[in-house]
């Protein structure tokens, strides 16, 4: 964050929210990066993540009740992949946060959130089909925009594209 | 009736002869069939495969296949400037090219953090919701054809040439426009261009309204739509829902009002829901409704842009772009309200490359597709072809 720039509402909302679930679940999550333009934390113990979004999801002072994206995102430094997930009281409580998973770059596994939005199911197919990372407890962890029997997962950095498909030419 | 007690578990075919029932055929096939509709068929709106688990004409099961238009966006945008990502984002939604310009440039805005020109705002606004209107035009007059009203359709498709025409006129391209740039817009307005535009907000004002009664006073398509496809609005914001999929469910949502940008917060709008007057809360025909009274709101948009648009003078519509678009190290989740619902772009910077590291788009059609499950369950076949329509899909940004 900029010095002298006033921390504006959104953000001293969000961090709000965020005291609450760092009360409840303490060393699992990380401290709250409190950017202006998305302010998010980490989850540290992804074994805790159902947990902490079903807290976040019933809780009656933060009811994040809409999961209006889930990502996928790619760490090749650190050897890992993640997820973001941008949550918001939709009408109800009207404020916003972000949610950051890290797991192992090959065959890595995060706990899915599919149970609580039903949203989250083809979010999260879709970053085991861009990622690799699989989801567990998902009700049907396929593919969903490439072919199922394409190989690798195409959004990783060092991604090569597979020779042929099918016996068709695959890179042009 | 002794005789059918006979017959034990089978299905049998049964006729009335003279106050008795009668077997005609015994052991019917009851097994479920897989029906498979699209990728080619016509009213799935492009490229959608549903495949149907059905049981007779009552389906058990619709799983929507995607992929059949899949050009990895995000891949592409990872290898190209920012700037240049720019026509990529024409090609998502392509029907509201416009809007989807206008929300990315927005995101990137956000990274920069830097100033717009008031003038280069209400252009912005002005020309996506004309696009808001043309978009809506396709999916009013194609859900029409989808039940069977041909005459909406060309009606749409007359008034929404004029669109096309204007915005062709200020960006150069009919669809796919490249109109918004990050900082800025590629041209000026030409200058008659607001005077042509007032021109048709006052010829499109009334053949809204005839338009739309042409639809709503149609028994047929009110009986194809009332009561059909309904999702509770718990339900639908528990599925991610925006738009008008959401408001037909009665969420009173708009990011145009509820997560204000750009001028919005000044224009004086309002936000359409269903009053449940003539539809069910949540139906088929509540989200059509929407559509319908959305460009009726959008129409009151665009006066109020005209009329309060700055003057060109000494105005340059590059003056803000930056020479050299490279954000700081950070991330942003920035999104807009499309004809669709929400798309929102989520951006990676690392502070040293001209190109994102990551740059999702969070499509609309994709998250309202996803419940297609669930509405689709127990539903007979032609229903299924009025939910479809009433979620308006663009495949290409389902695919992205």
């Amino acid at each position: 964050m900029e010095e002298g720039k006033p921390v504006s509402q959104s953000v001293q909302q969000s961090a709000a929210a965020y005291s609450m679930i760092q009360q409840q679940f303490g060393s699992a999550v990380s401290p709250l990066d409190a950017n202006e333009t998305m302010p998010f934390f980490e989850v540290v113990e992804t074994a805790r993540w159902v947990e902490i979004a079903h807290f976040m999801r019933d809780n009656a002072k933060l009811k994040f009740n809409y999961l209006a994206c889930l990502t996928g995102v790619d760490y090749p430094a650190e050897e890992k992949v993640g997820i973001i997930c941008n949550f918001e009281s939709l009408a109800l409580l009207d404020h916003k946060l972000a949610v950051k998973l890290k797991c192992q770059r090959h065959g890595g596994s995060l706990p899915s959130i599919s149970c609580l939005w039903h949203t989250a199911n083809w979010h999260e197919r879709e970053v085991f089909d861009l990622f690799g990372i699989t989801f567990a407890g998902h009700p049907e962890m396929r593919r969903i925009l490439c072919p199922d029997d394409w190989e690798g997962s195409p959004l990783l950095k060092d991604y090569k594209v597979q020779q042929s498909y099918r016996g068709i030419k695959v890179p042009y | 009736m002794q005789e059918l007690d006979t017959v034990g578990q089978g299905s049998v075919r049964v006729t009335r002869k003279s106050d008795k029932l009668v077997i005609v055929e015994k052991d019917l096939a009851t097994e479920q069939m897989v029906l498979a509709m699209g990728p080619q068929h016509p009213s799935t709106h492009g490229v959608l495969k549903l495949e149907c688990l059905t049981d007779g004409e009552v389906i058990t099961e619709a799983v929507p296949c995607l992929g059949y238009l899949h050009r990895c966006f995000e891949k592409c945008c990872e290898n190209v400037d920012y700037p240049a990502i720019v026509p990529y984002t024409d090609r998502l939604d392509y029907l509201s090219a416009m809007n989807s310009e206008f929300a990315y440039a927005m995101a990137v805005e956000k990274l920069l953090d830097i100033e717009i020109p008031r003038r280069v705002e209400f252009i912005r606004v002005l020309v996506s919701e004309l696009n808001r209107i043309a978009s809506h035009l396709v999916a009013i007059g194609t859900y029409g054809i989808d039940l069977g009203a041909f005459t909406p359709f060309l009606f749409c498709f007359r008034d929404r040439e004029i669109i096309l025409g204007l915005l062709e006129w200020a960006s150069g391209a009919r669809m796919l426009y490249n109109y918004i740039w990050i900082g800025g817009l590629a041209y000026d307005v030409p200058a008659d261009f607001l005077q042509r535009v007032r021109e048709f907000v006052n010829y499109f004002r009334p053949k809204a309204l005839e338009l739309n009664n042409l639809l709503t006073s149609n028994e047929i398509f009110l009986k194809r739509t009332h009561g059909i496809g309904i999702m509770p609005p718990e339900v639908a914001i528990n599925y991610g829902w925006s738009g008008p999929m959401l408001r037909g469910s009665g969420v009173k949502w708009d990011l145009r009002r509820n997560d204000p940008y750009s001028i919005y917060p000044e224009l004086d709008f309002k936000v359409a829901v269903p009053d449940g007057k003539n539809s069910v809360i949540g139906d088929c025909l509540s989200r059509h409704l929407v559509r319908a009274i959305e460009m009726e709101e959008s129409l009151k948009i665009i006066e109020q842009c005209i009329d309060k648009m700055p003057s060109s003078e000494g105005f340059n519509s590059r003056s803000a772009i930056p020479k050299r678009i490279r954000p700081k190290a950070g991330e942003v989740y920035s999104r807009a309200e499309n004809p669709r619902g929400e798309l929102g772009f989520y951006i990676e910077s690392d502070g040293k490359s001209t190109k994102p590291v990551r740059c999702k788009a969070r499509s609309s059609c994709f998250v309202n597709l996803s419940a297609m499950k669930d509405l689709s369950k127990g539903q007979l076949i032609p229903d299924l072809v009025a939910i479809i329509g009433s979620i308006d899909i663009v495949l290409g940004e389902v695919d992205r």
